[in-house]
Parts: C-alpha cells; structure tokens; sequence
C-alpha cells in the first residue's frame, strides 16, 4: 500500500498538470472566440431579421409570424420568427453569446438592466409614429430620459363582474361601485358560503390598484415612495375587508388566477386585466360578466398598467430594417389585427376609436389608460416587487406599515 | 521531491522493458476524456470563478477589457451586504437547510427500510416490488412535479384523502407559513423571545430560521423522498447481498435477535453504502432546481426559493451575473464541507473501551478474540 503511494501521488500531480495544460490550451486556442468584441460578427448585417417572442399561444404566434411575412413582402427582407419556451433566459443567453436576436419581446422591468450594459438599442426616438403612443407608456420605457423602445400594446386592470350573481343578490347597474365604500358594501352583498364578494391575486401587480387609488404608488418621479401614508391606507383598506371575508385572494379560494376565482364562481368579481376576456370565452363560456372601471379612492380613480416592447438588440446589424419593422407592427392597422387575434389594446391612441367600437363591453380597460400607473422600471425593481409580493400574502395577519417600509428601503437601495 | 526519485526511477525503468510506450500510448487514450473533461468542465468553471469575482454584466465576452475585478464584492453583496440580496441569500439557505435537514435522514431511513424488506429471500414478488419502489425514480422530476402540483392542490387528492379523517387541508403550494411555527402556534405561541427575533443572520432573524420549512416546501420534501429513496434502495440491496450469510448465522449462534442482528451485523457493513447514500443525498438535496423552476419559482412567499434556483434567477433573470456565480460556489463550498463533516463522522474508529466492554467475556479469560466478532470486516474498503 504504501510503497506505491509516492508513485500514485506523482501521477495524480501529472494528471492535474496534464488537465490545466489542456484546459489552459483550450482556453487560448479559444480566446479569440470569447474576445470577440461583441456583435462584432454581425455588424455586418446579414439582411435577415430574427425576431424572438414570449407567445401567450397559437393566436398570438399566427398573428405575429403573418404581420412579420406580410412586411417581408412588402420590403423585400426576410424575416423569422422563433417563440421562447422562456424568454428572459433566452434574452440572456442570446446577449452574453454576442448573437441575439434582432427582435424581441422586452418586459420593462427588464429594460433597465439591459439598458445598463448597453444590450439594446434606443430608437424610440427615431420612430415616426412616436407622438401617437400613450404618453404613460412612452414613460414606461424611458430610461434616464431615452425613449428605448416601442411599446407593442398594452393592457390594464378593472373590475370584472358575474352579471347572474351581480342580478341574484339584488343589485343593479346603478350599483356599480365608484367609490371604495360602494366597493365594500357590494362585495359584502355578494359574499355568501363559499364565495367572495371580490377576489384578486396576492400581488402588488393587483393590490398596487387600490395604493394608485389612495394617491400612492411605489415609486413617485423617480423616488421611492412605498411608506407614504396613501399606501398604508390603501393596504389597510384590503386587509379590513380581506379579514371581514368580503374580499379574498385567489389562491385563498383554491383559484390559480383571477379569472379562475370568477369562472368558477368562487367569486363574484374580481381584478383583472384584457387577457381575462380570452380565458373566460375558451374555458368558462358559459359565465357572464361584465368590465367596468375599478372605483375611486381617496386619491381618486387608479389602475395599473401592463405592456411589453418591441426591443431591438444594440449588436443587430439590421437596425435600420428592424425600426422599419417596428413601425409597421405598431400601425393603427396593424395593431387593430393584433387586438382582434389574441386581445390586447393598441399602444397607440389614433386606434382607440376603432378599438372601442369594436369592444363595446371592454372599454372600461381602455379608459383606464388616462390614469394608470406602472410597476417600477429600474433595475433591481423586479426583485423588489418579488419581495413585497411574498410579504403581501401574509396581509391579512401582517402589518402593512412594516411590510411597506421593508419595500421602501428596497426600494431607496435601488432609486439611488 | 528526494523522496520520490527512488519511485521515479523504477517507473522510468520499466520503458526500456517490454512495457516500453506504454504511458504514451496510455495518455493518448485518456486524452480525448481530459480534454473533454477540461473544455466543457474545467474551463467552464474557472470561467464562472472569474465571473463571481468581476462585474460582467452579461454582454460579450466575460474576458473583455471592459470588465473589471471587483474581488470579494459580489460574495459581500450575498453575505454582508445588508440588503435585499443578502436577505434573499438567507431565505434561500433556510429553507435549503430545512429540506436537507428533512430529506436527506429520511430518504436515507427508508430507502434501508425498503431495501431490507425486499431483500429477502422468502418474499413472494420480490422483482415486482423492487420495480414499484424503483419506479418514481425513473419518472422524470419536472412529471412528478406536475403530478405533485395535482395532488396537493387545494381540491386534490392529498386534501380529499385527509377530509375522510376530517383533516381540512391546507391550501399546500400556497401556504407560506412555517410547520415548527405552526406547531408552536397551535400551543399558543405565535411570536418569538426578543433574543431571537431581534438578532438576524444574512437578514434572517434567528425566529424565521427557526420557522421550519413552509408548507409547500414539506410537498416538496415528500416528493424528494418518494422520488429517491427507490434509487438509494438499489444500492442497499446491493450492499445487502454483499454481505456473507456467515455472520449472519454466527450472530445467530451467538443468540442475537433480528433487532440486534440488524443494528450490530448489518448494518456496521453496510457502512460504505451508507456513506455513498448520504454522500449522494447531501449533494442531490442542496442543488434542487428543478422541483423549484416547474413547480414555485420561490413561492409562496420566497419559501421554497433556494440557493441554487436563486443563482439562476440572479444571473438570467435580474442580469447579477457576478452575484449569481457567487451563489454557486458559495453552495460548492457547503456542498463540500459538509461532505467531509460527514466522511469524518463515518470514519472507521477503533472500538471504545465501553462498547469492547459487551463483548468482553465476563471472566478473565478475555483473550484478544472476543471481540472478533465486533471486527468490521466488511466495512473495510
């Protein structure tokens, strides 16, 4: 045993040196493909447009894959279109690689990480149709005072309502809650065993409507603003009606989602935004509902809203064919197919006459675009949002001056 | 080095022999692996060690000039940085620890329980049997997952099953709240000594350390446990069957029962097999991911978020690269520690004087083969 040991421990000694000769070879001989300056291969433009998006299904995969051809036609630049199984990851492996796609789907609380290591680029100045976004989505995606990118469409919260129910506990069209004392009083009228009167997720993306009613918000120009008095009110105004039973949180009535809790009937209204409407008609036709605008606070009428861009990689060699791509996507007509094919709202207001004609019983989404607020875009904001989401679900027993001044100083490191 | 020469020597001398050529032609078939092994293992990870040290943000080339060393910076951002990463940090490490703490023990316990059921001979079915434990480890973790998603929802099985012993349920991979604080709550109390909710570790105060793991984690541990143990009761069967029946029998003779015969012949044999059990389970326990991305991505209320999903969402998610690569060898270095913590319990020891002493013959005659039969034979590798 011993006697071989020195021998054994000389070859393991070579073996290790063999491996970090290899591994240093390797290293070197592939030095020249990681020093690549990034988008150095690409600059050249290849002429062919790749455009990567998080497809919500078939519908919206159709739609998009048949605009991009239509515009390949039309300009003579062939174009593909890929969908992401996960887009965030594909983002980044796509940006470290030096190859991303020219196209993209860009979430905003995304936008100001890549922003800062200047992965994409920002046109949305060079855009034509610029003045025709809504100005709180032009915000949205505006970084340090760059316009980066062009919002695709959009969507915002509201109140949906089961009419059977609304009809069965007595109540009229003239009862539709404007205030958040009118909201109380029909969700306890709608509460009976086993159902709520209203339900929404355990989520700032729909908690955060009733702090934009209070007058609050997380972040006000550009300051963290999370313990502001408004908030507190906001959130003591849910957990009131959360603990009295009137109001509950979807996974607190074993639904997934909103729209879940309403198409089973586990609750009589709930908060949700347009991508409720395509659920309810393929999975729960048979229940009616109405839209109608969240009630006013004491800050008066609030809602958030939710959108993507059109992102255009800094290291595309096609820049200028992208933009033009861009700007035929987010065409009046364009975007009114989009709408008519899988349900958002066009970004642009030059299509609100024609979408509202269109969606009769949706327009209460639409008119929440003159007040609605936005989750916070700077970077870090994300895990921020992630953190005050898990302390929102233990509302109904926490604090909410505590769980908001948590959020605040999340907030502060990041606003700095 | 002059302690070597004398081996050097004798292992030059043996290329004038026959055996000349026989360590190049030997590096030249373990060349493919080692350069394999180096390319696609050994430079990744060096690549990630300079990650977790720089300040590349996830564009281009990690090596290019316009990324700089930041030293220790991104493992202070995890560990002492005071603020929303260290906290998600500590909340990952909790409940990883929990899990661990719950998983590895007992997947361990009843893979052995298991094995040794199926182990024997008399059995009727046994092949039917051992393919039925095995089974779970075959399917793959993202099915199970979904499969267990399904089963402990609020309306599933799991809760069905507990309403016919007029159990209500919880509302499993959406309940946050932590078993021990449940229990200490159930006895009524709900908030802990000063002493532990003022003093944090990594941003979690000692009381929420203390909260055991939430609900829908203990989903998770049982999943582990049902997915594994049927994997780890291969290897004690086949530790089992290495183990001559002699012993068995002079034990036997001895007049030790099944119980003793257990505790004192079987299992002091199948130390090895213990050790790669533990070993395995350690490693696979603190790197579970997959659960985690399929199932809750962190949720409900960050206590299913673990170290290893956390190094993932840091890099691809929120653009922390250096932060996320820190994470990981920060998991490396536990992974390893705790390894070696455990080799050194498991380690062969000499037999204490006080457990000599049972198998001393009472009279004087206690000759040096008494305690032949203590001799680990078998755990000897």
């Amino acid at each position: 045993m011993t006697r071989h040991t020195p021998i054994r421990r000389a070859r393991g000694w070579l073996a290790a040196g063999a491996l970090l000769t290899t591994g240093a070879l390797a290293l070197t001989a592939c030095g020249s493909g990681f020093n690549d300056s990034p988008g150095e291969g690409q600059a050249s433009g290849s002429g062919k447009l790749s455009i990567l998006i998080g497809s919500s299904g078939d519908a919206e995969t159709k739609a998009v894959t048949d605009a991009v051809a239509a515009w390949s036609e039309k300009s003579g630049v062939p174009a593909e279109v890929q969908t992401a199984n996960d887009l965030p990851q594909q983002l980044s492996q796509g940006f470290a690689a030096g190859s991303p796609p020219d196209l993209f789907y860009l979430a905003p609380e995304a936008l100001a990480g890549y922003a800062a290591n200047g992965s994409i680029a920002a046109y949305g100045d060079d855009l034509a149709n610029k003045s025709d976004f809504y100005p709180s989505l032009v915000d949205n995606f505006t970084v340090d005072g760059k316009f980066f990118c062009a919002p695709k469409d959009f969507s915002t919260l509201a109140l949906i309502i089961n009419t059977d129910l609304w009809s069965a506990a007595g109540l009229t069209d003239a009862d539709i809650p404007t205030t958040w004392d009118q909201l109380a009083s029909v969700a306890q009228k709608l509460t009976t065993d086993g159902r709520v009167g209203l339900a929404f997720g355990a989520e700032y993306q729909r908690v955060g409507a009733f702090m934009a009613q209070a007058g609050g918000g997380l972040v006000t120009d550009g300051k963290a603003t999370a313990d502001s008095s408004a908030n507190v009110e906001a959130l003591t105004y849910v957990k009131t009606h959360l603990n009295d039973g009137s109001f509950a949180f979807a996974s607190d009535v074993g639904a997934g989602w909103g729209g879940e809790a309403l198409g089973t009937q586990k609750a009589a209204m709930v908060i949700e935004g347009n991508w409720i409407t395509g659920a309810m008609k393929a999975d729960y036709p048979d229940v009616k509902y109405k839209v109608a605008e969240l009630p006013a606070g004491p800050g008066g009428k609030g809602t958030l809203q939710f959108t993507n861009c059109w992102g255009l990689a800094a290291d595309s060699g096609n820049q200028e064919q992208a933009r033009d791509l861009v700007q035929y996507l987010t065409s009046t007509d364009q975007q009114l197919a989009f709408s008519k094919a899988f349900g958002p709202m066009p970004s642009i207001q030059s299509a609100a006459d024609a979408w509202s004609s269109a969606n009769p019983d949706q327009t209460a989404f639409l008119a929440g675009a003159e007040y609605a607020q936005f989750p916070p875009n700077m970077a870090g904001a994300a895990d921020v949002i992630t953190d005050f989401n898990a302390q929102l679900e233990s509302l109904k027993t926490g604090d909410p001056q505590a769980l908001l001044k948590t959020a605040q100083s999340n907030l502060e490191a990041i606003t700095k | 080095m002059s302690a070597l020469s004398p081996a050097r020597r004798r292992a030059g001398s043996s290329s004038s022999g026959i055996r000349r050529g026989e360590a190049a032609a030997g590096w030249l078939f373990t060349a493919p692996v080692l350069i394999i092994l180096g390319v696609f293992l050994l430079v990744p990870v060096l690549m990630a060690l300079w990650v977790s040290f720089s300040d590349w943000t996830g564009r281009g080339s990690p090596f290019s000039s316009n990324v700089g060393f930041v030293g220790l910076d991104n493992y202070a951002a995890v560990t002492t940085g005071g603020g929303l990463a260290e906290r998600d940090f500590g909340t990952a490490l909790r409940n990883n620890a929990w899990y661990v703490l719950l998983v590895v023990p007992l997947q361990t316990a009843l893979s052995l329980f298991l094995a040794v059921l199926v182990n024997r001979a008399i059995l009727r079915g046994r092949g039917f049997f051992r393919t039925a434990f095995y089974f779970p480890s075959v399917t793959s973790s993202v099915a199970i997952t979904v499969l267990w998603l399904f089963l402990f929802s609020s309306s599933g099985a799991i809760n069905e099953v507990l309403s016919w012993l007029g159990v209500n349920g919880p509302n499993w991979f959406s309940d946050p709240s932590g078993v021990v604080h449940n229990l200490l709550g159930a006895v009524g109390v709900t908030s802990g000594p000063a002493f532990l909710t003022g003093n944090t570790l990594l941003g979690v105060s000692w009381w929420d350390w203390l909260a055991g793991p939430s609900v829908a984690m203990s989903a998770f541990i049982l999943m582990a446990v049902f997915t594994t143990s049927g994997t780890f009761m291969l290897l004690f069967i086949a530790g089992l069957q290495n183990i001559g029946g002699d012993v068995q029998e002079a034990a036997m003779m001895d007049g030790a029962n099944g119980w003793q015969r257990f505790w004192r012949v079987t299992l002091p044999q199948l130390k090895p097999v213990l050790f790669t059990v533990l070993t395995l389970g350690l490693i696979g326990t603190w790197q579970v991911f997959d659960q985690i991305y399929t199932g809750t991505q962190g949720g409900p209320g960050k206590t299913t978020l673990t170290p290893a999903y956390l190094s993932y969402s840091a890099a691809f998610l929120s653009q922390q690269w250096g932060q996320g690569a820190a994470i990981a060898f920060v998991l490396f270095v536990i992974i390893v520690a705790l390894t070696i913590l455990q080799r050194f319990v498991l380690r062969d020891r000499p037999v204490s004087r006080r457990r000599l002493r049972q198998y001393e013959v009472p009279a004087a005659a206690s000759g040096s083969g008494a305690d032949r039969p203590r001799a680990k034979k078998g755990a000897q590798r």
